[in-house]
């Protein structure tokens, strides 16, 4: 443009690149709103904490309650799920990590870091490979079974032979502050 | 389009029209005098008879949308309604529902009749690729469909489904939250799934025209494979075609009608009769039967490949068993279309289109079952069917263009249909 009407550029050659460089990023704002929209709404979002009381569930027993759309197992396990539990070698799991929200990121998967309390175990129940719900008290190590492409996960909820790649994530656990036996997720 | 325009139009609004909007012209030169191979066999009618189901699916969908919820606690209960309560809705959502596994059932065959002649090669490569574009759509769109009466197999469906992407690394999480609008499966996911389903029907419309506009700039392929020569070679589109089309479509829809009328289930899952529910999977998890093949290779995958997890390679060799046909026209060296005169590669071929079936096969059973009580398990089976898929175009294909000895082809089509000796005792048309 500018060598055919002259040495400098024109006031035309301005308003184009600006015009230009305005519909780019303008195109850009208005597409962000468009792609946002399906992430989680705000009322989804505040659904995220329930409270549940644990004294009810009984030695070697389950209980599965709904959080955030899915299910949450609460177990309370026997001793000889602690002890099988206690027992297994960290550094020969398939995900070594424990995957526990209320623990840093890099800290191990020990029986202790998996737990809520000693007979305790509370973890999503959603199979880490495509998200099954895995069977109770299955498997070839006492744990969970995942029905649909063959998980086998241990008495602490770790991942040990099939195609899921991570341990079934512990969701942020507290008590209740006025009654210990009601644990809060989320 | 081939040649110019034949359209003469005969009354006076028909000039008028002509004159300022040529759309009878269009038609007329698109699909009643459009030169057409005259040796199209029965195998060319799929063509026809994927526009009809594709109206068949957007127009039972469209009545179907008139009375269906979109809310999980109603979902379920409106779909039933539709069958029991709504005036021949039990006919209609036969008809949608079995119609999607007959749309599947012609592009298959479609599609393979594509592989066989040679249909991808130059010229005709954008209208390959549009189909696979569309075969793409399809697959989309059939998905998001079966989600929408929320029994369990709709739901852990569509739960296995958006899980895949979570094995992408880093944004998969991100990604599978946006997709489910939640943090699960839910109602965010089963509302923007029937947008999304209502909409993607015409987009495959929009493509569906790009492809047949791809396809009248070089005209029809044919069983021999030899290009039209001359006007000998070819037939008027109408009434040639517009009949055997026309016949072939009827006996097509008499085979969906036993279906839809007599067998309205048989292609269903009865797991699908149980309302959703997030808290217990389905004992057997499976897909309907026209994504099995693509089920089986994701299942295959069951070891980690270098720095990819075996979760991540199954989602990449899924996708990749589709992505290769968009590139399948530069895969295949060999200057012969139709396999007709290829006798190495037809018997590849062969073997390819068993190989799919068996896939298929894989995909519906337990991958740790033996098949057949032989000691192969049936994810073992899937493997070698996998590695064959993946060989056909990435190494058979490439390689038999340079190695193997075509047989003669025909001088013409027009000489392949009549013989030498006919041929030119014909007259000049």
């Amino acid at each position: 443009m500018t060598d055919q009407h002259g040495q400098e550029p024109t006031r035309r050659d301005f308003i184009y690149i600006a015009a230009g460089g305005a519909a780019a990023v303008g195109g850009a704002l208005t597409l962000w709103p468009f792609i946002d929209q399906m992430n989680p709404a705000a009322d989804t979002l505040a659904l995220a904490s329930i409270r549940i009381d644990t004294s009810p569930v009984e030695t070697g027993q389950q209980i599965t309650v709904m959080w955030r759309g899915g299910p949450v197992f609460i177990r309370r396990r026997t001793e000889a799920e602690i002890q099988e539990s206690l027992t297994v070698d960290i550094s020969a799991l398939p995900d070594s990590l424990a995957r526990n929200e209320n623990l840093a990121d890099d800290a191990p998967a020990t029986d202790e870091n998996r737990r809520y309390t000693e007979d305790l175990l509370i973890m999503k129940g959603n199979c880490t490979h495509l998200g099954c719900v895995p069977l109770g008290e299955a498997g070839d190590y006492d744990g969970w079974y995942c029905p649909c492409h063959g998980s086998h996960y241990d008495t602490a909820g770790r991942i040990r032979r099939g195609p899921a790649p991570e341990n079934l994530p512990v969701p942020p656990l507290r008590a209740d502050e006025a009654n210990p036996a009601i644990v809060v997720i989320g | 389009m081939s040649g110019p325009s034949t359209y003469e139009p005969q009354t006076g609004i028909e000039r008028w029209l002509d004159s300022r909007l040529p759309i009878a012209r269009l038609m007329w030169d698109s699909f009643v005098d459009f030169p057409t191979p005259r040796n199209l066999n029965y195998w060319w009618t799929f063509g026809g008879i994927l526009a009809i189901f594709l109206m068949i699916q957007i127009i039972t969908g469209v009545v179907l949308a008139m009375h269906y919820t979109a809310d999980v606690s109603m979902a379920f209960d409106s779909v039933q309604r539709i069958r029991r309560d709504v005036p021949f809705g039990w006919l209609i959502q036969s008809m949608h529902a079995n119609g999607a596994s007959f749309f599947f059932l012609a592009v298959y065959i479609h599609m393979f009749r594509g592989l066989y002649y040679g249909s991808y090669k130059a010229p005709r490569e954008v209208l390959w690729i549009l189909g696979v574009v569309i075969y793409l759509l399809m697959m989309a769109t059939g998905f998001l469909g079966y989600v929408l009466p929320w029994g369990q197999m709709s739901y852990w469906g569509a739960m296995v489904i958006t899980n895949l992407f979570g094995a992408l690394p880093v944004v998969g999480e991100g990604i599978r939250e946006w997709l489910w609008g939640g943090f699960s499966v839910g109602n965010a996911t089963l509302t923007r799934f029937y947008a999304l389903h209502f909409l993607l029907p015409f987009v495959i419309a929009g493509v569906v025209i790009l492809h047949i506009w791809a396809l009248h700039v070089p005209g029809n392929g044919n069983p021999t494979g030899v290009s039209v020569k001359t006007k000998k070679d070819t037939l008027p589109f109408h009434p040639y075609y517009t009949v055997k089309d026309g016949f072939a479509i009827v006996v097509f829809l008499m085979i969906f009608a036993a279906f839809v009328f007599y067998m309205p289930d048989a292609l269903g899952h009865a797991d699908n009769y149980i309302e959703a529910n997030p808290l217990v999977t389905p004992s057997h998890i499976v897909p309907e039967w026209y994504y099995l093949p693509f089920y089986a290779i994701l299942r295959a995958i069951t070891f980690d490949i270098g720095p990819i997890s075996a979760q991540l390679g199954g989602v990449l060799a899924m996708f990749g068993a589709i992505a290769i046909l968009f590139v399948l026209p530069w895969l295949d060296t060999s200057p012969v279309r139709s396999m007709r005169y290829r006798p190495v590669a037809r018997w590849f071929f062969l073997i390819f289109m068993v190989v799919c079936l068996c896939l298929g096969w894989c995909g519906a059973n337990n991958p740790d079952d033996p098949v057949l009580g032989t000691p192969l398990k049936f994810v073992t089976f899937a493997q070698i069917l996998t590695l064959y898929y993946f060989a056909y175009f990435l190494v058979i294909l490439p390689v038999l263009g340079f190695t193997e000895r075509p047989k003669e082809r025909p001088a013409s089509i027009e000489a392949a249909v009549l013989g030498n000796k006919s041929a030119t005792a014909q007259p000049a048309e």
